[in-house]
């Protein structure tokens, strides 16, 4: 495990504050919202139907928006415009976007990648760094990625999990928005633990039940605008623990899908869960 | 009259960024628009279509394209400054990336790909080097990241080159551009305009069409594979 390197979480900047000013709708009407305001540490999930405009709102966050996207938002980093620098420099944004689709395109290998990352945060101890993100990334993948690994040559999941962990560590970058990022494989109750261990904001847009309840707050969106935002603080804390163990009971049978057994005659947990006779 | 002069190398979307400054000065600067290509382009068409702006094209065919731009680029200025307009936009073929065609009096802007690779800065150095903004494209389909390695490797090249990102097509980040260009002085006098930097020597007897290969069989200036230096050789 990466020992020691958990005390790394704590460093660096935990304060920034996000607000999105609304915009306005496909048929250019306004948002029916003041402002959504994101403290550290908070959790959101983004759902609504494809197409609705879920990418495009994290997209307004990740780009810190002023009007100039096709939605109109504006976003406020701890009350205020965010300075030239702050927008421009990937290094000085206190914002890491991770998608399904993200690809890392350069030709190096593991450990040259996150060194030229880490020389760019101007970070020390770049051998521990280096090896504490491999260490986290594989506590998010099953699939162990090794420092020799070409960076194109990581699967979908690893490439997800390994830029998570960057993030976190090597980036220590306070505020994550992860598009979907459940479909491939990663261990989404050991992020979603991580992140929340590190006090790390995170908005997740979402098709996974299970994530979507397990946030603090839900945006729901509808023709490329926020339709509501909805708080369940308590209401809906028996719903997740149930689907908590639906969740656990669906991996259990995926895993074992995917292992060759046949589902149905071998009397395991799923089998009981839905009455197959033994 | 302003003149902004657009390298980079082919498919980086450097189009995608001529049409954002357009759409952006189209009122107010009355933009025009020179396209340099080799064989075949059709810029100049789609964007007199969409904004209703004149533009022109020249094809180099056996000369080299940066080298027309240079040619040309007088008289596009007198064509420009004819019609009134406030911004000529000269967007160059994007070919061996070692002709900067960027020159006094103008707003140099070179445009990357952030899907090109982490060496490609490197490979293009001269047109960056020479260049006021490095304008990077396709900033939304790479991680945060990979885009702070990719500015490393452009900082190698150019340590105060002012950088922009964007999604040239959604026009993200192009504010900063805009601003830039804006803040850049008008031409003063066009029959002092220089190139910023040497084109690089040309003067070999490929330029003139001799289809040989080996320099054995070449004058003017040649090179061998196992020698540093160019030398020359006369007829």
């Amino acid at each position: 495990m990466y020992g020691t390197g958990r005390s790394l979480f704590m460093v660096g900047d935990q304060t920034s504050e996000i607000t999105i000013l609304p915009g306005a709708n496909r048929r250019g009407e306004r948002e029916g919202f003041d402002g959504i305001t994101i403290h550290p540490g908070d959790t959101l999930s983004i759902v609504g139907p494809t197409g609705s405009g879920k990418s495009a709102f994290i997209n307004d966050i990740e780009v810190l928006a002023q009007a100039d996207t096709v939605t109109g938002r504006r976003i406020l980093v701890n009350g205020a415009p965010p300075s030239d620098e702050m927008a421009r420099d990937p290094s000085k944004k206190p914002i890491a976007l991770i998608t399904q689709s993200t690809r890392v395109i350069a030709d190096l290998d593991v450990s040259r990648f996150l060194e030229l990352h880490i020389e760019a945060r101007k970070q020390t101890h770049i051998g521990d760094l280096v090896e504490n993100t491999i260490a986290l990334a594989n506590e998010f993948t099953g699939e162990q990625i090794t420092v020799t690994m070409s960076m194109t040559a990581l699967s979908g999941g690893q490439t997800r999990a390994l830029l998570i962990a960057d993030a976190i560590l090597i980036g220590r970058t306070p505020i994550l928005l992860l598009d979907e990022v459940e479909n491939a494989g990663i261990f989404k109750e050991r992020v979603i633990s991580c992140i929340k261990e590190c006090k790390k904001t995170v908005i997740f847009v979402t098709h996974d039940p299970y994530l979507a309840l397990s946030t603090d707050r839900r945006v729901v969106m509808s023709n490329g605008a926020v339709v509501k935002v909805l708080e369940p603080r308590e209401r809906e804390r028996a719903t997740i623990e149930r689907i908590a163990e639906i969740d656990d009971l669906l991996w259990d049978l995926r895993e074992r899908i995917r292992s060759g057994d046949l589902i149905g005659d071998s009397g395991g947990v799923i089998e009981k869960e839905i009455g197959v006779p033994a | 009259m302003k003149l902004a002069i657009i390298a980079g190398p082919a498919s980086v979307g450097k189009t995608a960024v001529v049409r954002q400054i357009i759409r952006e000065f189209c009122t107010s600067w009355n933009p025009a628009y020179l396209k340099v290509d080799v064989v075949r382009a059709f810029e100049d068409e789609e964007l007199r279509e969409e904004f209703g702006i004149p533009t022109r094209k020249v094809y180099s065919g056996d000369l080299c394209p940066d080298h027309t731009g240079i040619m040309v680029l007088q008289d596009a200025i007198s064509w420009a400054q004819n019609l009134g307009s406030g911004l000529l936009i000269v967007e160059s073929a994007g070919l061996c990336l070692r002709c900067t065609p960027y020159t006094t009096q103008s707003f140099g802007i070179a445009v990357l790909s952030a899907v090109s690779g982490s060496n490609s800065p490197l490979k293009m150095a001269p047109m960056i080097a020479q260049a006021d903004v490095a304008v990077v494209t396709k900033t939304d389909l790479v991680s945060q990241a990979e885009k702070e390695v990719f500015r490393e490797y452009i900082k190698e090249v150019a340590p105060s080159i002012d950088i922009i990102e964007t999604n040239a097509i959604q026009g993200t980040g192009m504010r900063y551009l805009m601003k830039a260009l804006a803040a850049c002085p008008d031409l003063t006098d066009a029959t002092q305009i220089v190139l910023r930097g040497s084109p690089p020597l040309g003067v070999c007897t490929i330029c003139v069409g001799k289809k040989d290969i080996g320099w054995q069989r070449h004058f003017g200036v040649i090179r061998p594979l196992e020698e540093a230096d160019n030398i020359y050789r006369g007829d």
